[in-house]
């Protein structure tokens, strides 16, 4: 069998707090080929901690360790900081939750994503630069002429979110982590962004990481799922199971969104069994 | 029929002036009766959080009438106002205050009023909103979102107003934490006959909460309908059409 595009093998990460360390990851795994993964659960399960550990995004006084942690059979663990430069934007692209946060506010649509193509393939300006309007054209934005002279600011929502998937996707992803993609956008616009978002990723072939907290969403887009709770996995399913899933919190989980065909009269908030952990917090 | 809790009336906002005013809000009207919840959806942009603001006198430069138990509010809007309508913001991060225990923000509206058994009303309102009355000498650092918002639900409550406006209450919060503000919150206006006016992009949390849901769209108040035609999707408007099939998306693809 050849190598999956991703492995991640009894990953943890530890941050260090008054009485040693204190545990955001405790040892989960999970392969990914060229598929779409969901990772859900609530704040704090430890979802976007996941996919920064495997960016090697985290703070130095975090303690990553794991078995394994390669991507298509390279080591990300020991590679070296330059080794992770070239990887981060180029081999993994990560797609963040708002584009007004993520976007340099100083630099021009056009100069950013230009900037993010010729760091990783080497090219000229012109080269670039009919990439750019071409990948712009290719995430549906109509006037790509015109908006590559716009500023962060001067962009909705639903259009910065395009430019970033556009600066993401230009140097060709193997694998793209998206972390909570769509939910700084209105419903209207979540569903056109996910549609250029998938067609993308389809288009170069990628692995794609869908991080969210949208159980509905995650079902309706993602191959798989895996649902984190206390930065454990506690289920792993086909993402069209997940409304017959058997484990009690993703039942729970299910259960505490409000219901849109009928009437319940009051909401189930989830409750925590600490078994669910396998092992103790310390 | 009785006089509706609050009534408005061809409402406009607009921002800037000549050819660069925006008009935010376009002759909006609608009528919350006693005890009524009150929805209103549409996306950012929409001006739904201008009318609530308007209503609260945050933007005073409003057209039309906002009309409190069929009287118009006094402009600006004084301490009697406030004694009946309160407004609980979108985001608990930024809405409390970071440097003051929570007991202190909620001592505030009780010393503005000078009402008495503060420490009373304190505990009590905490318990209300589903806190331990030890939650009051926490900062906000201290509590999650969830702990958050319940406490910017009690500092509206303290006052103990007949309306309450809620701007996207729940929107910075997860699904899980989400149904136990809800829960509060519905319970709440059951106990005391409060009325709601919701503002919301979440069609699933304002079918939950709200019986009559206006539907807007660029400063207008284009559809109102009952929350049972929502469910059964019996939309005449276009655009509300839209906005029900993209929430329901992923509903349907089970």
């Amino acid at each position: 069998m050849t190598d999956p595009l991703l492995e991640v093998r009894n990953l943890r990460v530890a941050y260090p707090s008054a009485h040693g360390y204190s545990d955001a990851l405790r040892g989960i795994s999970f392969t990914l080929g060229r598929e779409k993964l969901g990772i859900v659960g609530e704040s704090g399960s430890g979802k976007s901690t996941a996919g920064r550990a495997i960016m090697r995004l985290l703070p130095p006084k975090a303690r990553v360790t794991a078995d394994a942690l390669r991507l298509s059979g390279f080591d990300l663990l020991g590679a070296s900081e330059r080794q992770m430069r070239d990887i981060r934007g180029g081999r993994i692209a990560m797609i963040l939750q708002d584009p007004r946060y993520a976007l340099n506010p100083l630099k021009t649509v056009g100069a950013q994503i230009m900037e993010s193509y010729r760091i990783h393939i080497k090219g000229s300006r012109a080269e670039a630069r009919d990439r750019m309007l071409a990948m712009l054209e290719d995430v549906r934005i109509r006037d790509p002429q015109r908006v590559t002279g716009l500023y962060p600011h001067e962009l909705s929502g639903g259009m910065g979110q395009r430019v970033m998937i556009a600066m993401m996707l230009i140097p060709s992803p193997k694998l793209v982590i998206a972390d909570e993609p769509t939910s700084a956008l209105d419903v209207t616009v979540r569903g056109q962004i996910l549609d250029v978002l998938n067609e993308r990723v389809e288009a170069q072939g990628a692995g794609l990481i869908l991080i969210s907290h949208d159980l509905p969403l995650v079902s309706d887009f993602c191959d798989r799922v895996l649902v984190m709770y206390g930065g454990q996995i506690m289920e792993e399913l086909a993402a069209h199971d997940l409304s017959q899933a058997s484990h009690p919190y993703t039942i729970a989980l299910n259960a505490s969104l409000p219901p849109l065909d009928h009437a319940v009269d009051e909401l189930i908030v989830p409750e925590y069994d600490p078994t669910w952990l396998t092992e103790a917090t310390e | 029929m009785t006089t509706p809790s609050l009534e408005i009336v061809s409402l406009s906002v607009a921002f800037g002036h000549g050819r660069a005013s925006v008009q935010a809000v376009d002759k909006a009207s609608f009528r919350v009766a006693r005890g009524e919840a009150f929805g209103i959806i549409g996306e950012s942009g929409s001006g739904k959080s201008t009318i609530l603001r308007a209503i609260t006198g945050l933007h005073d430069g409003y057209d039309g009438d906002v009309l409190i138990n069929g009287n118009p509010a006094p402009r600006p809007r004084n301490r009697d106002f406030f004694k009946t309508v309160q407004m609980v913001f979108q985001d608990p991060y930024s809405s409390l205050h970071p440097r003051r225990m929570i007991r202190a923000t909620l001592m505030e509206p009780l010393e503005i009023y000078r009402l008495d058994r503060r420490e009373a009303r304190i505990a009590q309102v905490l318990l209300d909103v589903g806190l331990a009355p030890e939650f009051a000498y926490r900062y906000p650092h201290q509590l999650s979102g969830g702990q958050r918002q319940r406490v910017a639900v009690a500092r509206a409550l303290l006052l103990e107003p007949e309306i309450l406006l809620l701007d996207e209450p729940t929107s910075a919060l997860d699904v899980s934490v989400q149904a136990g503000v809800l829960n509060v919150l519905n319970a709440l206006r059951r106990a005391r006959g409060l009325s709601y006016v919701m503002v919301s992009h979440d069609l699933r949390v304002v079918a939950h909460m709200c019986s009559r849901i206006a539907v807007m769209t660029q400063g207008r108040i284009v559809e109102e309908l009952t929350v049972e035609d929502l469910r059964a999707q019996r939309a005449t408007q276009p655009y509300t059409r839209t906005l029900i099939a993209a929430s329901r998306a992923a509903v349907t693809a089970d």
